[in-house]
């Protein structure tokens, strides 16, 4: 099986956001970034299908800034065979101009199946996959926990408010990973030195503006100061009074 | 500015978030048109709806980010060449622009976007934009899906009778790893119900991880992102991927026996204590009020 997997280097969930001085961005000084947590599971899966295939090839794209080299290593080192970066020193704000260069990236090659995250864990953009998908002309499933092929056809579950959708599609597709898929595995030593050896790709590319621009990036307004009740089973008491009267939810 | 608002149905009828979306797709100025269409054929119904768009020439197209928008909008913006401002929690016109709020980096910042893309694609975060009184008469058209998809929902499993989503719910008590074993959830079931159908029971990741609960309860960044009236966080300690999820929630209530933990700082109302003794008496009170 021959599978691309799109990855996107993160800041790690745990980072202390700071604003730059250009009131747009994330101060990058001091974070640390991770593979995105969804694309571990796509990974995961790419090397479970090619392992399970017994022959293939994994290949996994990232578009970023030169340090995202650190990313596809990653992904390399869990297993995957070589990489492409699509480098540029700022991701798009508009997610289209993102799915175009790696749908351009992606043409060229014949895939059995493209994988995603379900979401960046930075953006929340929740869609690359799918505008990847409409570029390419394949068919897309998205937030995937639980995927079967059989030959040339896909049954996919995803969840929904309510209960779990079953889809069924024709490969080749795309398909965009949620959590509980798969467990994806941790590099191993031996995994992290083969992948120093690895074939990895560096394209430079130059994103169009596209048609959203981010005009400020700002903390959250403050929740108002909350207040501790009081102690144990006496405090339930002036707990529901004050959800009645002060906060008017009961 | 003419805008087209994507509406939800089940079984037939609206949905709450279908009222959300008029509600704000009215904030933009101009007429609003509403639709719906089958999404059980997704690419067909992506089509219908780009088709439309199109024909109409609409200067927007609002969804909403529940499960089934998340899936459509990003459709829909690729057949129009252009991308969705994902997940809105507020949106405003700007001359011939729009300007959207969205949360990023976990619910750490806000980030304002600038769409100036034609049409503008967007989707808005379930819970947040209050329906005016307005939006309930809309009366959508059903849009015929007519190109057949090669993407097929071939079937539905629904969740156990009875058991609300807590996408959906108006009061949500969650618990962590605080409960101890999974049998005590029990307590927490008992407040939901002394609720009256209106209250779903979340859960954390720990939890989730640990199989205590279906991942369907989980809330937070690997979960699901909520915003209820009332949020009860029970036994859990406020992990910032935890707080990703629930911090947009109208009040908050947060039961735990540290009083150093995390989660009293987003929480509206505390009770420091021990979840087994609190708990229960809250139950009670509540069943008072409802019964
Ligand atoms: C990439 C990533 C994604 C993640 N996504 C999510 C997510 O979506 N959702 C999520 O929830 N977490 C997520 N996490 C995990 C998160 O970091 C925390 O580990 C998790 O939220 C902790 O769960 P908890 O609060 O139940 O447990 P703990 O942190 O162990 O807290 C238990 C709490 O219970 C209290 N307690 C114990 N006994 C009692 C008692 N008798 N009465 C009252 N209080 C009591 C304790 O004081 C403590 O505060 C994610 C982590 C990572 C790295
Ligand atoms: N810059 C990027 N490079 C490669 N893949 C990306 C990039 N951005 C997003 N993706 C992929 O698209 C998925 C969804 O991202 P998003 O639509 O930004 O939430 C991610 O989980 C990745 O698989």
């Amino acid at each position: 099986m021959k599978i691309a997997v799109c990855v996107k280097r993160v800041p790690d969930s745990e980072t202390r956001v700071k604003i730059s001085p250009d009131g747009k961005s994330l101060d990058e000084a001091g974070v640390k970034f991770v593979l995105n947590p969804y694309d571990e599971f796509a990974v995961e899966e790419a090397l479970r299908r090619k392992e399970k295939a017994g022959s293939g090839e994994v290949a996994v794209f990232c578009l970023g800034p030169a340090a995202a080299q650190e990313t596809i290593r990653t992904a390399l080192a869990m297993g995957a065979d070589r990489g492409v970066l699509l480098q540029t020193d700022k991701i798009p704000a508009d997610p289209y101009e993102t799915a175009k260069l790696i749908a351009a990236a992606l043409k060229p090659d014949t895939w059995d199946l493209i994988l995603f995250g379900r979401m960046a864990i930075d953006d929340y953009n929740h869609q690359i996959g799918s505008l990847v998908a409409q570029l390419l002309d394949l068919p897309c499933v998205t937030a995937v926990s639980h995927l079967d092929i059989q030959g040339a056809k896909g049954v996919a579950e995803r969840e929904i408010e309510g209960g779990i959708e079953v889809l069924e599609f024709p490969l080749p597709a795309v398909v965009t990973a949620d959590k509980g898929l798969n467990e994806p595995r941790y590099p191993a030593l031996k995994g992290i030195m083969a992948a120093k050896k690895k074939p990895l790709e560096i394209k430079p590319v130059q994103p169009a503006a596209g048609g959203m621009e981010i005009v400020a990036l700002a903390p959250p307004a403050e929740r108002k100061e909350g207040k501790i009740v009081g102690e144990g089973a006496a405090a339930v008491g002036e707990l529901v009074r004050l959800l009645r009267e002060e906060a008017k939810v009961l | 500015m003419k805008t087209l608002a994507v509406l939800e149905q089940r079984d037939g009828k609206l949905r709450k978030v279908s009222f959300e979306v008029v509600t704000a797709a009215r904030r933009l100025g101009g007429p609003v048109d509403a639709v719906v269409c089958d999404t059980t054929d997704r690419e067909g119904c992506a089509a219908a709806l780009a088709d439309k768009a199109k024909a109409g020439g609409y200067r927007a197209v609002v969804f909403t980010a529940t499960a089934t928008g998340r899936d459509l909008a990003p459709r829909v913006a690729g057949r129009l060449g252009v991308g969705v401002a994902a997940d809105l929690t507020d949106l405003a016109a700007d001359g011939d622009a729009i300007i959207g709020t969205r949360p990023v980096y976990a619910g750490k910042a806000l980030q304002k976007v600038r769409v100036t893309a034609r049409p503008a694609v967007l989707s808005l975060r379930p819970n947040i934009f209050t329906p005016d009184e307005a939006a309930a008469g809309v009366k959508p058209e059903t849009l015929s899906v007519t190109s057949s998809g090669r993407v097929k929902v071939s079937e539905i499993k629904p969740a156990p009778a009875g058991t609300l989503d807590v996408a959906e719910a108006q009061v949500i008590i969650s618990g962590g790893r605080g409960l101890k074993e999974p049998a005590n959830f029990k307590v927490l079931e008992e407040l939901a119900q002394a609720f009256g159908g209106r209250a779903a029971v979340g859960a954390s990741r720990a939890v989730v991880d640990a199989g205590w609960r279906a991942h369907a309860d989980q809330v937070g960044q690997t979960g699901k992102t909520v915003s209820p009236s009332l949020y009860i966080a029970v036994g859990i300690s406020g992990a910032i991927q935890h707080l990703a999820g629930m911090r947009t929630s109208k009040v908050i209530v947060a039961i735990n026996k540290d009083k150093d933990a995390p989660i009293f700082k987003v929480a509206d109302y505390g009770v420091v204590g021990d979840l087994f003794e609190i708990v229960p008496k809250l139950t009670e009170e509540i069943r008072k009020l409802h019964g």
